[in-house]
């Protein structure tokens, strides 16, 4: 659950923390086995961890080539280890402040970091209780049945966010409502405490009221409760809707919450006010809440031009671009010139085929380690045929979980994934930025940008010669493909059907795209 | 910044650097400029860290972990302590009464030091390439504030103040017997006295010190003030105009020692790095225990890398680290390990729960893995030299460097900064990464660090430092020390000259 680097990734098992002592019971709320195939990992075999005065055999797995204790022909097991309980993120202030915003965006990193997590938006349980929304009246403190109807949304959120941190093995769970008053927050508080869960306030202040009718304009206007309604009488709505809150709203108080943990965002990011971080997944958050910006901007997303081994079809290596490959650095440059973006910097791995496309741009670049491709150990260098014939197992492990696989020396995805983390944070800092990087660099990154979840991620299609701009918008992020018009190899293989270990050389093959 | 073509001809012809493994353009290159960095350019003007608190609020304490932490994270970084200053211009302190606000004759001394530190301040930026100041002193009024802030501005410096603000009395106590007593001021002190002195010190400060307010320390200070310092320190009045329409002040409060934090304005990369380093560290007394795995069968063999298993010696190791840490009786001891088996092997024997990174498996020594010394000289000659040349910055062939370790590192040090005992079960170039940060040690001494087997290394935070204490456990293991060999001028220029014969001529601006 520690993320970057840490062993605590909850959609896998990689995070080994192995307990021989006796686990708290309180802790093992929460546990998950990461794989999630073994259906006794739930429970606790208290007897596989007992020390018996000699060290284990170790085993190396062969999916993620971690070395585990061994005994008695079994495997112990193994653990994804929460030494943290849960944590319930609860969002704080009015409407129209961006709360959803930063619960979506918060919710889409730490799910790439590898930490479960899922948002709870009380405004969909009331939308969803409620099925049509006439005017702002419901949300006035006065409206007793409005009132009813809020709290009880609010509660069946709270235990839907129970059941998920408690039984779906979420870590995680943004709650996502106004939360304005005290006597609501306390409800929370205690509510938590009950669970085992931890709480970590994110309030956001804002007067300015552009950037508040910014925001509605954003992305109120499309909600469905103003799905028929002409704008003006939407923004009209809204603001008093606002207004309705404003009158019990008890911000956060540097002395009569001094306990609490929390983040205090005030005007979009100017400043912020952060109170008793608690532990790494919250100080995590603070870090990352205090990297992002709304300053309008497009990241564009690019492989290396065709490379001499992409032509043969042999994965990895250090190869110079082709003759294709130098063609489309060269368009690359037009396109870049036509797009005529404001101080765009331009990141490229250390790896020559990424830098010799850069090299054409003729603007000023930076090379990061962390940029270069996955590396595929035993492997590089190798056809996917030469693969298939020196480790069929290693293949065909790779079809199975593809994410989560590490090649014999090599990286996983999800090595992957971690060391492109302060990529994406810096890329979260910066404005315009054109990443000119690797396949399995760019799936990770678009995963990112674009939610997509650990299965997906290794099978996105990102083909050479195309550059996708990313542009945010609203709660998501709009993606234009464009091809730059010159030939290349396909490198994409799609998983085969069959993906088991007995499979012929044949069934292994069959997705291989052509080449050389 | 980094660079720019000039002809789109002469692009595609990449050449290889030999000791960082950095693609770079063929033609007529400047490699001085570090395009090739893992991260992105730091700051790309120098940045003025300015401390802002009352004596004893651990602002001295801050200055030097966090230059600790720059340096070791690759950012060239220098504390300039006023009160070091003043030590070197009166040469005795008395007492208390040197600070009082109606000390004239002291407070021309004082500003004269102030001065003096940030003229240093300049000269270290523009000729000894650095690229983060911390000055360190009390800079309780907006007056001294404004004087620095202009003073950055004019030479295009970025200004990050980082204040500190306490009032819990035992805190500030503690502080002062912690860190003051040993202080040059007290030397021949008793206690009592020096605490009753350090205390009435900082009452002198009391009535001036106005804590950093976004709007007021912006627009004022009154102009006559700076105009007399602006004389003093050469600064222009125009300048001192252009502060009065200034932008937001950047900074970061830190209230009661962390347990609450303000920020305004960060506004790149390396405060946005400072701001998460400072939120990270704390000051609860604990231990870090370092040590290596068990001797391997490699180790044996003489290989480097791999990922072999404990030698019986080693097996023997890892029974003694056992009671060794069962001896210590440490309160919730964290174990971490690598994801080696030598590192699992050794966790596994202590019996208690551990947790595996893959941030801290041994440096990859890339086409070199599993060789020995003498194999590597023989199948890479002009590589085993060049690592001889910089070791810290040298790259294995498809591997790591020493530098490219740290980067991996760096969250490893973050996390321990948060946590409390730890016992890091590492490998010897991940160790001496990880003392280098705890003992301060430049990039040149970093890779010959002594970390013998068999050993392990308690880290206690004393004062400003950190205190080590070396425990041979006595179980007999290889040496894996490699000094630097002392390579005669004249044998190395022959081994460069056929180097270059090999390979290219942009060695020479490297090296």
């Amino acid at each position: 659950m520690r993320g970057c680097c840490r062993p605590r990734n909850t959609r896998d098992n990689t995070a080994l923390l192995i307990r021989l002592a006796e686990m708290k019971p309180t802790v093992s709320v929460g546990y998950r086995e990461g794989n999630g195939n073994d259906p006794g990992a739930g429970m606790l075999d208290n007897e596989e961890f007992l020390f018996e005065g000699h060290p284990r055999e170790l085993t190396q797995n062969p999916l993620q080539k971690i070395w585990m204790p061994h005994k008695n022909g079994h495997i112990a097991h193994r653990r994804v280890c929460m030494t943290n309980c849960p944590t319930l993120i609860v969002t704080v202030g009015l409407p129209a402040r961006g709360k959803t915003y930063i619960s979506k965006k918060l919710t889409r990193y730490l799910n790439w970091i590898g930490v479960a997590t899922k948002e709870f938006n009380v405004g969909d349980y009331r939308r969803e209780c409620l099925k049509i929304y006439k005017s702002f009246e419901f949300f006035r403190p006065d409206n007793e049945e409005g009132l009813k109807i809020r709290r009880h949304c609010a509660t069946s959120a709270l235990n839907d966010v129970c059941q998920y941190l408690s039984v779906e093995g979420g870590h995680v769970a943004v709650f996502d409502a106004t939360n304005t008053t005290r006597e609501r927050r306390n409800t929370i508080i205690n509510f938590a405490e009950q669970n085992g869960f931890k709480v970590f306030f994110v309030e956001s202040v804002c007067e300015d009221p552009d950037v508040i009718a910014e925001n509605i304009v954003q992305v109120k206007l499309g909600n469905p409760d103003y799905k028929n309604c002409n704008p003006e009488e939407a923004l009209e709505d809204f603001m008093k809707r606002i207004k309705c809150y404003e009158s019990s709203y008890q911000p956060l108080d540097e002395d009569l919450d001094r306990n609490v943990s929390y983040i205090k965002i005030i005007d979009v990011g100017r400043q912020y006010l952060v109170n008793r971080v608690a532990d790494h997944i919250q100080s995590r958050i603070v870090y990352y809440l205090m990297n992002i910006h709304i300053t309008p901007r497009s990241i564009y997303l690019c492989r290396h031009g065709e490379s001499d081994l992409n032509i043969k079809g042999r994965i990895g290596g250090d190869s110079g671009l082709s003759p294709r490959g130098k063609d489309f650095a060269k368009r690359l440059r037009n396109f870049i010139d036509e797009q005529k973006i404001k101080d765009l910097k331009v990141w490229t791995s250390q790896m020559k085929r990424t830098i010799q496309t850069a090299e054409c741009l003729g603007v000023p670049y930076e090379q990061w380690k962390a940029l270069n491709e996955i590396d595929a150990g035993v492997c590089e260098e190798m056809m996917y045929e030469e693969i298939q014939e020196h480790y069929p197992q290693e293949f065909a492990m790779r079809d199975q979980d593809k994410y989560r696989y590490r090649y014999p020396k090599g990286e996983s995805y999800e090595d992957l994934v971690q060391r492109l983390e302060p990529v994406i944070m810096e890329l979260e800092r910066q404005e315009n930025v054109l990443v000119i990087c690797h396949q399995a660099v760019m799936r990770c990154l678009l995963a990112y940008f674009l939610d997509k979840t650990a299965d997906e991620l290794p099978y996105l299609k990102c083909p050479l010669h195309t550059v996708l701009k990313l542009t945010p918008i609203a709660y998501g992020c709009q993606v234009e493909s464009m091809y730059l018009g010159v030939e290349s190899v396909n490198t994409h293989r799609e998983r085969p059907q069959n993906v088991t270990t007995q499979r012929s050389t044949e069934d292994a093959l069959q997705t291989v795209p052509a080449h050389l | 910044m980094a660079l720019t073509l000039n002809t789109a001809s002469e692009q595609n012809n990449l050449t290889q650097t030999p000791l960082l493994k950095i693609w770079v353009p063929w033609m007529g290159f400047n490699l001085n400029r570090r395009r090739g960095s893992s991260v992105p350019q730091f700051c790309n003007s120098p940045t003025v860290i300015v401390m802002v608190g009352l004596p004893a609020r651990g602002k001295t304490y801050i200055s030097k972990k966090l230059t600790r932490y720059l340096n070791w994270i690759g950012v060239p970084t220098k504390v300039f302590n006023v009160g070091q200053y003043r030590r070197e211009a009166v040469k005795t302190y008395k007492n208390f009464e040197f600070f009082k606000p109606d000390n004239e004759e002291a407070m021309r001394i004082r500003k004269a030091c102030a001065s003096a530190a940030l003229k240093d301040v300049a000269v270290y930026f523009s000729k000894e390439n650095g690229q983060v100041a911390v000055f360190d002193a009390t800079n309780t009024t907006r007056e001294r504030r404004a004087v620095i802030n202009s003073f950055a501005k004019e030479r295009g410096y970025k200004v990050f103040f980082v204040e500190s603000i306490c009032d819990d009395p035992e805190i500030i106590a503690e502080n002062i017997r912690q860190v003051k007593f040993g202080s040059p001021d007290y030397i021949d002190r008793d206690e009592d006295e020096a605490m009753e002195d350090f205390i009435k010190r900082i009452d002198c400060y009391k009535t001036s010190y106005l804590p950093i307010d976004d709007e007021k320390d912006r627009y004022l200070c009154s102009l006559r003030t700076i105009m007399m310092h602006s004389m003093i320190l050469c600064i222009s009045k125009f300048s001192l105009l252009f502060l009065l329409v200034s932008r937001n002040l950047s900074y970061i409060k830190i209230f009661d020692v962390g347990s609450r934090y303000l920020v305004n304005r960060v506004r790149d990369h390396i405060q946005s790095r400072i701001v998460y380093y400072l939120m990270n560290i704390h000051v609860t007394p604990r231990s870090i225990y370092l040590s290596r795995h068990g001797e391997s069968e490699l180790n044996l063999l003489g290989r480097i890398g791999g990922d072999s298993s404990l030698s019986p010696r080693g097996q023997k190791f890892a029974s003694s680290l056992a009671s060794f840490i069962r001896g210590q009786r440490i309160k919730d001891l964290k174990v971490w390990t690598s994801h080696m088996k030598r590192t699992i092997q050794t966790a596994e024997a202590l019996g208690v729960q551990y947790e595996q990174w893959k941030a801290l498996n041994e440096i990859d020594a890339g086409v070199c893995e599993e060789l020995t010394y003498e194999e590597i000289q023989e199948n890479f000659m002009e590589e085993f030299a060049l690592r001889d040349q910089d070791k810290y910055r040298y790259r294995y062939p498809k591997g790591e460097s020493y530098e490219d370790l740290v980067h991996r590192l760096e969250p490893v040090i973050m996390e321990l900064e948060r946590q409390e005992n730890v016992l890091v079960i590492c490998h010897q170039a991940v160790m001496r990464c990880l003392l280098a940060y705890f003992l301060d040690k430049p990039a040149d001494e970093l890779p010959y660090l002594r970390c013998p087997l068999h050993t392990v290394l308690k880290l206690t935070p004393v004062a400003y430092g950190c205190k080590v204490e070396s425990f041979y456990l006595n179980i007999e293991a290889v040496n894996t020390h490699r000094e630097r060999p002392k390579v005669s001028l004249l044998q190395f220029t022959c081994r460069m000259m056929h180097f270059h014969q090999g390979t290219t001529s942009l060695v020479l601006v490297q090296s």
